[in-house]
């Protein structure tokens, strides 16, 4: 049951071979053996997600089910949800209990999904190896000496290790697609607008997207389908038809152009990830696909534009958490400003605290024309090169991440080498675009280190989710990596 | 030689929306502290602003009121400072994109000693769209400082003018005319006790001809004298300054009331870097045509326009149309009237401009008068126009003297009722019966055949007895001008 598909699960679910609550129990257990090892959950409520399992029991009892109704989803924390510990990471709401639902969490209550428990992440999603956490880092869940990636680490293990049927995660720069990878499963960030943001605890307004983590891309297409959708608390949000994400999933791939940026496979790159992604790309040509030479001239600019415009966002957006109406309030203080420099000194961590140093400082007067306006600049020239590369080809494939998973500990002094894991993903998040990961082979073992997943990074044009999700079903159709199981659990 | 004081103004009017300008919740005054407080409104983790519509329309109606530009795109921003009243951190604003820009307000500036009144443009820089911050309550929190959120996402319009006034009087003038095209148009109520409409300052004095001075700029006066009070006392502060060989140095400042005197608050080194961005929650303000188009369609007639209209065709004074369209209840209490008197009004013809003027005379005579004795604005006043209407009716023709409808009135106002059944009641109205009065000229002429023979030798003056006598015996009823007809006819044999 724990490596079935959702739709498998669903099928089962329908067929009472197992109960709602019985999957959540199951799954529970699982938690309950394993999360001591790995860290992926920094919250679960046996108690809540049982009770929404009985309710979907009802509701598939009444003939009223739902794709994933009785289906227990992992929820990454920084979605608030109502009732739940909604941390974000971080120290600063170690104590917080969401009042109100995110948009996307009531769109899984909707459908009748079960909210398993609440996943680790870097605090405030500011991370790329989960390390950052308050509650500690996540374990990579086939080298528990490495990193799972971040900031949705805790979700990228959970699917990984079958701890959940499913997770959901947010990406900034990467924070979905490097983690999948780097744990060897699914995820997809969609185009910006497509999720609602609403309830989702903001970093970087305009870079934040909530997208699916799982198994397989067939899966992810029918938790995109839940996700996604206009909402009016989010002025961001795209209203657009409802689309059937899962419905291109069977076409075949004959004639699809494939652009591969040469700026992904230069210099940076690690050979393990280069050979694997080589052996991707030369899989789609045998389903059909032809490949085109693409450039992404200004990509090299994506990661200091990104650690400009990020942070600027981002130091606004943590403001909120001044120790006054609720979070971490330190308990000694002589005044106001007292207050507000040593709740936030103890609520937050190190690399909050640099990034909103950063963020303050590129905003200030007399820096800001010269660090935030010049950046969006280059923003709008890295969504270009986009605009022109798909003039040539319909989909993009790369690398998803320089290099396999990392020891922990590796890159925690040195900012700078942490921030370029992130180095191909974070252009998209600038454009806007959809991008996903999928399991595409191992590194190599050495020095009885184990071959650690490689991901293939699929870039699409606006809104060609569906066209993403094909190509990536097809590949999965002919391929396994993605129903690889790291051992001993 | 003398000194020039330059003024600007900076005016914070809360929109009269109902809802906050970024989440539903109420925006009514006065309700138990942070009941009206959201999840927006106290900025839970994770919530996001939705603008309201309706303060947009508000700020395109103050706008078009100004003959000002609409921006066709304009930007959100956050100021970003920390303060506990502020619950994002942040304000939502406009910075260098904001949605009116060049607008003008005429303003007419009360006769005062020996000047007369006068009129002026005074030209609005911009005016931007924002929300307002929550309260700090010290006090009653036992050493603690309350904070109360009901307040925290009410809307604003900042309208900024340029440096164009020269006096305390004329930023008195200017804003009361803003305060008073607010409130005509609908987008504020105005209230400054609650706050709705508040005033910054920006002093600063010159010799004539100079380069503008270091400002200071005064923060939040809640009212008319206070404002008045503060640009003066700062003025004097400044021109006693430099004459005594000081520099002014850029600062903020706050007026004491009860001292009468402004204070430093803060110091242009101590100024915030507020650090604004364009506020990646919300999308870009676009204002179409059709939006503009629209939303004019719902604006009233503007004060200037009615101004002249009196004019024209009612044949008031300037000064009476004035008066009458200082704010809109004086305007819709006139035309009420207007329409009560007249159920077809034809304003062009003379009949029409004689009950506008004795309409005008009243509302500006006894009706101000009286709200003034009693402490009423136009809103409370005890007689409706409808009473005040039918009285004029009965002015009008002839059925009551001038010191009868004075009676009427007092009656009116204190007891209310018709002016028709007062009339009755009291027993005012006139005799115009010509028959009647024939009878008691006739009576007087035969029993002062001295005083008549005096008058027709030549002593003219003596008619004034004659109409004594007249009224006298009618017991003040007699129609006054058919009185003098006959009296004036039979006198000279």
């Amino acid at each position: 049951m724990i490596n079935a598909s959702l739709k498998q699960i669903s099928a089962h679910l329908a067929a009472k071979k197992i109960s709602s609550v019985e999957l959540t129990q199951l799954y529970l257990d699982r938690i309950a053996a394993f999360n001591s090892r790995l860290n992926a959950y920094i919250t679960v409520n046996p108690e809540m997600s049982l009770a929404q399992a009985r309710e979907a029991d009802f509701r598939i009892a009444a003939g009223k089910a739902e794709a994933l109704t009785g289906i227990p989803i992992a929820q990454k924390d920084i979605f608030c949800a109502k009732g739940w510990r909604t941390t974000c990471g971080s120290k600063m709401l170690e104590n917080f209990i969401s009042p109100y639902d995110a948009h996307v969490i009531g769109q899984f209550n909707n459908a009748g999904a079960v909210n398993l428990g609440k996943t680790n992440m870097d605090e405030f999603a500011m991370g790329s190896s989960n390390e950052t956490s308050y509650f500690g880092a996540v374990k990579n869940p086939w080298d528990r000496n490495a990193v799972p990636g971040g900031s949705s680490g805790g979700s990228a293990c959970a699917v990984a290790t079958r701890l959940c049927a499913a997770a959901t995660g947010t990406d900034t720069g990467g924070s979905i697609r490097q983690p999948a990878a780097l744990c060897g499963i699914s995820g997809l960030k969609p185009t910006y607008g497509v999720c609602s943001r609403y309830g989702m605890i903001a970093f970087a307004s305009s870079l934040d997207q909530a997208g699916p983590m799982a198994h397989s891309a067939e899966d992810l297409a029918l938790l995109l389908n839940v996700m996604a959708g206009f909402d009016e608390r989010d002025s961001t949000s795209l209203q657009r038809e409802k689309e059937d994400y899962a419905r291109d999933l069977t076409k075949p791939l004959n004639g699809l152009r494939i652009g591969l940026p040469k700026e992904f496979f230069a210099e940076g790159l690690s050979n393990d990830v280069a050979q694997a992604v080589e052996a991707a790309i030369a899989e789609y040509k045998k389903l059909g696909a032809s490949v085109v030479e693409i450039s992404l001239p200004n990509s090299r600019l994506s990661v200091p534009v990104y650690y400009v415009l990020a942070p600027a966002e981002a130091s606004s957006n943590l403001s909120r958490f001044d120790g006054v109406r609720y979070g971490h309030r330190a308990p000694d203080y002589t005044d106001l400003a007292d207050m507000y420099e040593k709740s936030r000194a103890q609520g937050f961590g190190a690399e909050v605290k640099r990034r909103i140093m950063i963020g303050t400082y590129v905003l200030s007067h007399g820096y800001y024309d010269a660090y935030y306006l010049q950046a969006q600049k280059i923003r709008r020239l890295i969504a270009q090169d986009f605009t022109e590369a798909f003039r040539q080809c319909d989909i993009i494939m790369g690398p998803t991440s320089p290099s396999t998973a990392f020891k922990l500990g590796e890159k925690g002094d040195d900012p700078v080498q942490m921030y370029l894991s992130d180095i191909y993903t974070i252009a998209v998040n600038l454009a806007g675009l959809p991008g996903m990961s999928i399991p595409c082979g191992f590194g190599a073992a050495n020095n009885g280190n184990p071959g650690m997943p490689v991901g293939l990074q699929i870039i699409g044009n606006y809104f060609d989710e569906a066209r993403m999700l094909n190509a990536a079903h097809q590949y999965q159709l002919a391929t396994d990596w993605h129903n690889r199981v790291p051992q001993g659990l | 030689m003398t000194w020039e004081i330059v003024i600007g103004l900076e005016v914070h009017t809360q929109l009269s929306t109902n809802t906050k300008i970024f989440s539903g919740a109420s925006t009514a005054f006065g309700a138990e502290p942070n009941t009206q407080a959201d999840a927006v409104s106290i900025a839970l983790p994770g919530v996001l602003p939705v603008l309201n519509k309706g303060a947009v329309e508000r700020a395109i109606k103050f706008g078009l009121a100004t003959g000002a530009h609409i921006a066709p795109r304009s930007v959100f921003a956050r100021k970003n400072y920390f303060y506990p009243d502020l619950p994002k951190g942040y304000q939502i604003s406009q910075f260098d994109l904001p949605v009116v820009g060049n607008g003008q307000l005429i303003i007419l500036v009360p006769a005062s000693g020996t000047r007369q009144a006068y009129e002026k443009a005074v030209r609005i820089t911009r005016a931007h769209l924002e929300e307002d911050a929550g309260k700090s309550m010290h006090g009653d929190f036992h050493g603690m400082t309350g904070i109360d959120l009901n307040r925290a996402g009410t809307p604003l319009l900042e309208i900024v003018s340029e440096p164009d006034m020269r006096s305390a009087a004329e930023a008195v003038a200017y804003a009361k005319a803003l305060h008073t095209l607010v409130r005509w148009i609908g987008i504020c109520d105005g209230n400054m006790q609650e706050g709705s409409f508040r005033c910054d300052a920006n002093v600063s004095v010159r010799r004539p001809g100079e380069p503008l001075g270091t400002r200071r700029e005064i923060k939040n006066l809640n009212s008319f004298r206070f404002l008045e009070q503060a640009i003066n006392y700062e003025a004097q502060w400044q021109i006693g300054t430099l004459e005594n060989g000081g520099a002014i140095h850029q600062a903020t400042v706050l007026f004491d009331p009860d001292k009468g005197e402004t204070r430093m608050m803060r110091s242009k080194e101590d100024a915030h870097d507020y650090r604004y961005f364009p506020d990646p929650d919300l999308l870009p303000l676009d204002i179409s045509d059709e939006w503009k188009e629209q939303v004019r369609t719902t604006l009233p007639e503007l004060p200037q326009a009615k101004q002249a209209r009196y004019v024209s065709e009612l044949g008031l004074s300037i000064y009476d149309a004035g008066v009458l369209t200082a704010s809109c209840e004086m305007a819709d209490f006139f035309e009420t009237t207007l329409a009560a008197l007249s159920p077809n009004p034809s304003p062009a013809s003379g009949r029409g401009e004689q009950s506008a003027k004795i309409c005008a005379n009243w509302l500006i005579g006894e009706v101000s008068a009286q709200l003034n004795r009693d402490n009423l604005d136009m809103a409370q006043c005890p007689i409706t126009p409808q009473q005040l209407g039918g009285m004029i009716r009965r002015i009008a023709d002839g059925t009551i003297s001038n010191s009868g409808a004075k009676e009427v009135f007092r009656a009116m106002w204190t007891e209310g009722g018709d002016a028709d059944a007062i009339i009755e009641a009291k027993g005012l109205k006139q005799v115009s019966d010509s028959g009647a009065i024939e009878a008691l000229v006739d009576e007087i002429i035969a029993a002062n055949a001295d005083k008549v023979a005096e008058y027709r030798s030549g002593k003219d003056k003596l008619f004034g007895f004659f109409v004594g006598l007249a009224m006298k015996a009618s017991k003040g009823k007699a129609n006054p001008a058919q009185l003098n007809e006959v009296l004036k006819r039979k006198l000279s044999g």
